[in-house]
């Protein structure tokens, strides 16, 4: 049937030749449509005789296969074509930066105190807050700091008036939880705190401070040893860290100590500009809650025993975020500030 | 209190280096700031005598010495003007080193010149370059400078804390030293100094409850143009103490030894006897350093016939003072008593080493000692002849020293451990703190007697203390408290700092902190309505008043930043602020409370390639304004249109929360911006802390399993109508299956007339139990727009 062959090798050129799958279409439905041209000889097997139906309608079905194959085969590649431009005509630069949420960021100092009251929240401690203008009664007489005591020139002091002043610590915070409450408690005072000082790399007139306070029924100098010699290894992440106590004055504890924690930046090296080649780096006071102090706030303070201690974030900050100015926290300088987004 | 370590190696000489001397120190309560050799590293300086002196060929400041090193004798050119015959002088020989160069053979002028003549500077001893330093006449030439003034040595600086007064005396540390290394002090007595003659001076105590004791002496026929042995004046450089003249010297040297200040008056120009007495206000004198001082009621005063001659303990006067012609002196040695010199000296701006002492405390019982011991210096120095002296007091109005109780049982206690008996027994004997032991076995007991010396041990606590510090903080245990379990509160409708610090953080803004005192014109351009708070002494104008908003700080630090090509800022700030509610200044009238700030200017979003640059405005902070709110905002807070002295009027809200005001944001007026000299439109919101530091608990609504059926509508109204008026009338009419709103688009321009508005709104119906009919919602939107139309003129568009 040279017919059938022709029309099979004509059909088959012009599914090739399909430029696209409309045209691929059309071509399907001219050759094997309802109308199509295959189709028609398909329907027209009934005229032939019976004994030429079986071959030549088997012929005839051969050649809807091969079409068929080749329709699909065609399709698939123009599709695959088509995905190909599109992609092509779709293409971005995907190395440009994405749209940007950009992230705020939290004053170091900030940090340094979200941190110590985690610390401190975890162990039972709760936080308190005073005021920033105090008087003079909750911030030197009920510390047993009369006027005219030489400690008083430890705390240079923002006055308002003969009795208002800007806090010098947060301790009156403390003693206004005392005046309030009975014991036993377990508190941080954060906040800023107030000396005449001129801004310079190591002072300002305003700074933060966090004091705690723990009285109950039998805490003693080896407790507090114990809660500041945690603390400071949780705080900079160092279980080795070592931790002295010097004897020191507070009029407000005794007795009372400094504590030095070995140089975090050095680690008692030396030759060191943090810790100026000592080792060791000055942290914080502390001591146990003078008898004055509790009797003065109404507290037995032969039932009673309590700690107390004060650290300051800010160097808690320069020492952690590696931080040589402290002016740097009050500047506001954005380029200062992203680096803790 | 500085001081050379070999003074106080004659005391008590423990077998330990100069390091582990002054950790020691440390440890033991006494922080020691500086340790310092105390002279350059020196060698090849010799003892040098000028013995000839000619005039430099061609230069006239210049002069050739011949100088007499134990070597014979070399040319030096020198250019100091005491350079003369006859002085000794240090010599740096050729190849002396001195701190940072070495001395070669040189030529000045075109003479030759063997080595160098010495200043006190070059040796690195003190600043002083005057001359050339002039040893005495009786040196061996040839001598090293190191060995003869002995100056491998060290100065040591001991930070002192308040309650150890009585370690301002060589002394003192030498007893602490003694104590820590359990030794004994070399020199414990001081020599009594025959009197020759019988002149006394009367001395009358006028106010013995702040002097109560006045020890003084007369010394007639001293020559005060013998200066003070070389030793003596190193002691005192060393301890950063000029010399001047042999009384003033031998002065300054007892009260740096014993802790005892002193005076030295010119006897002839006393006039009658000394009363000691308190000043009356208004009383004139004048001090030896030549300033007025009017004087204040109740300063301890040493006066005579004529007047004030001193303020007790503080500084002596100018009428009475020792000078060069002086031949007769009266030496005081005085007990003020703490209480009556503390913040003497400060209420006059003053501050003196005697202040100092006085006021932690000298030693009641050291006034003798220290009479005697600069009577005996000074006949050494100058020769002259004492008279007896004369201890006035007033027994009754010295110190008393109550025994205080330590107890055992108190030492564990505070401590947290044993600390056995005898180790305590040997703690206060070394402290020499006379004690005698009882109780029981059980709980030993003891009542401790403190030295006059020592004003800080008023209360057992005080011996816990020196206890502990002697048997070594570090040597008690460390342990963690044991406390019954308590679970803190934590209201869950609280909104924590740290989370509204997060949430403004989170929306891309930086946290600052800002003073809490600030410029009061700034501020009266923000605030006007508020009373600040006034510094009685600010550290400058700029920081003189307490801050009422927080506004300026964060102003101040946007200008900061855009100063330094940061136009796009975005701060905020949570802090107090402060005002004054009544006239007077008292704790009831400041009002002190918590507020947060936040300030956005320049661009919307960071630069970048994908969106143009659109500058912030007033619906960028109020978005997140209203992040930081909380979803309660829409029910409970509302924002009304309001005037503000720094916000521009019509760009500016006052904020209402459930009726009460809780903060304000808009835009900052262009005069306020120019006045804080800010380039670009900056936005601003200010609210109470505790005012939105709440939120509610949610008690949830069921949500419907129907579906939801949604009209969109738009309506033109006059431009003057708020978004929030169409809100409240719509939702308010739009019947019971009315469930929520969705404002979509706010239009002016081509297409509505003048003057108003198009506001497109989708409103989403829904019942509870079933599916809504069309019918249904199709009445809820004619009721709508009818009531729209009579209530706020609204048109539909169409």
């Amino acid at each position: 049937m040279p017919e059938l062959e022709q029309l099979q090798r004509a059909a088959l050129k012009a599914i090739e030749e399909s430029p696209d799958v409309s045209v691929l279409d059309q071509h399907r439905v001219d050759y094997l449509g309802k109308k199509g041209s295959l189709t028609e000889r398909l329907k027209m097997l009934g005229q032939l005789p019976a004994a030429e139906r079986p071959t030549a309608g088997a012929a005839i079905n051969r050649v809807k296969a091969v079409l068929q194959a080749a329709i699909a085969g065609r399709r698939q590649s123009l599709e695959q074509a088509g995905l190909e431009d599109k992609q092509k005509a779709e293409a971005i630069d995907v190395t440009l930066p994405g749209r940007q949420v950009e992230l705020g960021s939290l004053h170091p100092v900030t940090k340094v105190l979200e941190r110590i009251e985690q610390f401190f929240a975890s162990i039972g401690y709760e936080v308190v807050e005073g005021p920033e203008i105090e008087d003079d009664y909750h911030n030197f007489e009920a510390l047993n700091i009369p006027r005219h005591h030489p400690a008083r020139a430890m705390h240079d002091t923002f006055y308002l008036s003969d009795s208002l002043l800007l806090r010098t610590h947060t301790s009156p915070v403390q003693v206004r939880v005392m005046e309030a409450r009975k014991p036993p408690y377990r508190i941080i005072c954060p906040g800023r705190v107030f000396r005449v000082d001129t801004p310079d790399p190591s002072h300002l007139p305003m700074f933060h401070q966090v004091e705690g306070l723990l009285i109950d029924e039998s805490s003693s100098f080896a407790d507090l040893k114990g809660t500041i010699v945690e603390f400071l290894r949780v705080f900079f992440e160092n279980n080795d860290l070592q931790v002295r106590f010097r004897p020191s004055y507070f009029p407000f504890t005794e007795p009372s100590a400094e504590v030095d924690v070995q140089c975090v930046n050095c680690l008692g090296e030396g030759h060191c500009r943090v810790c100026g080649s000592t080792g060791w780096l000055e942290i914080m006071g502390s001591g146990m809650v003078h008898p004055n102090v509790l009797e003065m706030s109404g507290i037995d303070s032969e039932k009673y025993t309590g700690f107390a201690f004060g650290m300051g974030p800010d160097r808690l900050a320069m020492l952690r975020y590696g931080v040589s100015d402290l002016r740097y926290f009050i500047d506001n300088d954005l380029r200062f500030l992203e680096q803790f987004s | 209190m500085k001081f050379s370590e070999r003074w106080l190696r004659e005391f008590v000489d423990p077998d330990l280096s100069t390091q582990a001397l002054v950790d020691q120190l440390t440890m033991a309560g006494l922080e020691v700031d500086g340790v310092e050799p105390v002279a350059a590293a020196l060698q090849g300086v010799v003892v040098g005598e000028i013995v000839a002196v000619n005039a430099h060929e061609n230069a006239d400041k210049l002069l050739v010495c011949t100088v007499d090193g134990g070597q014979g004798l070399q040319q030096v050119v020198c250019g100091a003007p005491n350079a003369r015959v006859g002085i000794k002088v240090p010599y740096a020989t050729i190849g002396a080193k001195l701190e940072d160069f070495k001395i070669k053979k040189a030529k000045l002028r075109g003479v030759e010149s063997f080595g160098m003549l010495c200043s006190e500077r070059e040796l690195g001893l003190s600043d002083n370059h005057d001359g050339l330093m002039e040893l005495p006449l009786e040196a061996d030439n040839g001598m090293d400078i190191v060995d003869y003034l002995t100056l491998d040595d060290t100065c040591i600086e001991v930070d002192l804390t308040p309650n150890r007064g009585d370690c301002l005396g060589i002394k003192g540390i030498a007893r602490e030293t003694g104590l820590l290394n359990n030794l004994d002090l070399k020199i414990t007595q001081v020599t009594a100094v025959k009197s020759i003659i019988e002149d006394i001076f009367p001395v009358h105590l006028d106010c013995p409850q702040t002097c109560p004791r006045f020890v003084g002496r007369i010394i007639r026929d001293v020559d005060l143009s013998v200066p003070s042995p070389l030793w003596l004046q190193e002691k005192l450089r060393r301890s950063g103490i000029r010399s001047i003249d042999s009384v003033v010297d031998v002065t300054n040297f007892v009260m740096l030894e014993l802790n005892q200040p002193m005076h030295a008056y010119d006897l002839d120009r006393l006039d009658g006897g000394i009363t000691v007495r308190l000043s009356k206000r208004g009383e004139q004198m004048t001090l030896l350093d030549g300033s007025s001082v009017e004087l204040l009621e109740d300063t301890t005063l040493i006066t005579d016939k004529s007047g004030p001659v001193g303020m007790a303990g503080i500084m002596g006067g100018d009428r009475t003072a020792v000078s060069t012609e002086t031949k007769n002196i009266f030496l005081e040695a005085a007990f003020f008593t703490p209480l009556g010199v503390a913040g003497k000296a400060r209420s006059y701006g003053m501050h003196t080493d005697a202040c100092h002492r006085f006021e932690r405390g000298v030693d009641y019982h050291g006034q003798v000692d220290a009479i005697e011991r600069a009577s005996a210096l000074l006949l050494s120095i100058g020769g002259g002849k004492a008279g007896p002296t004369v201890d006035v007091s007033d027994q009754a109005q010295l110190p008393v020293k109550a025994a205080v109780k330590l107890r055992s049982s108190r030492v564990r206690r505070v401590l947290g451990t044993e600390i056995a008996s005898t180790e305590i027994e040997n703690i206060l004997g070394r402290l020499d703190f006379p004690y005698s032991r009882i109780g029981t076995d059980d709980d030993v007991c003891w009542e401790v007697l403190s030295p006059s010396h020592r004003f800080d041990i008023a209360i057992e606590a005080d011996l816990i203390e020196e206890v502990s510090r002697v048997y070594g903080y570090n040597n008690l245990p460390v342990t963690t408290p044991v406390s019954a379990l308590r679970m803190l509160e934590a209201p869950e409708a609280a909104v924590k700092q740290f989370s509204m610090k997060k949430l403004l953080a989170a929306r891309g803004y930086h946290e600052a902190i800002t003073y809490s005192f600030v410029d009061e014109d700034l501020q009266g351009l923000l605030n006007s309505n508020d009373l600040a708070a006034r510094l009685k002494n600010p550290l400058s104008a700029d920081m003189a008043v307490m801050r009422t908003s927080l506004w300026s700080g964060l102003l101040k630090s946007a200008a900061y930043n855009q100063n330094r090509q940061q136009s796009r800022v975005r701060l905020f700030e949570l802090g107090m602020v402060f005002r004054q509610s009544g006239e007077t200044l008292c704790m009831e009238s400041l009002v002190q409370e918590l507020r947060i700030s936040g300030l956005i200017t320049g661009r919307r979003r960071p630069e970048n390639w994908a969106e143009t640059d659109a500058e912030v405005d007033f619906y960028d902070l109020k978005g997140d304004v209203e992040y930081l709110l909380g979803s309660d905002h829409a029910q409970e807070y509302e924002f009304h249109p309001c005037e503000h002295p720094a916000l521009q009027t019509g760009q500016s809200a006052r904020v209402l929360r459930n009726g009460n005001e809780v903060g304000y944001l808009g835009l900052l007026n262009s005069q306020v911006q120019a006045r804080f000299d800010l380039r670009s439109p900056c936005y601003l919101f200010e609210f109470g802390v505790s005012e939105i530091g709440s939120r509610t608990v949610p008690q949830v609504n069921e949500v419907s399993r129907f579906p939801e059926i949604r009209r969109d509508i738009a309506v033109i109204v006059d431009s003057s109508i708020a978004s929030s008026e169409l809100r409240q009338v719509v939702t308010s009419n739009a019947g019971a299956f009315f469930h929520k709103l969705k404002l979509f688009d706010v239009y002016v321009g081509k297409g509505i007339e003048n003057n108003s508005k198009s506001i497109g709104m989708g409103l989403t119906f829904q019942h509870p139990s079933r599916t809504l009919k069309d019918e249904e919602v199709n009445s809820a939107m004619e009721q709508i727009v009818t009531v729209m139309k009579t209530e706020l003129n609204a048109k539909l568009r169409d």
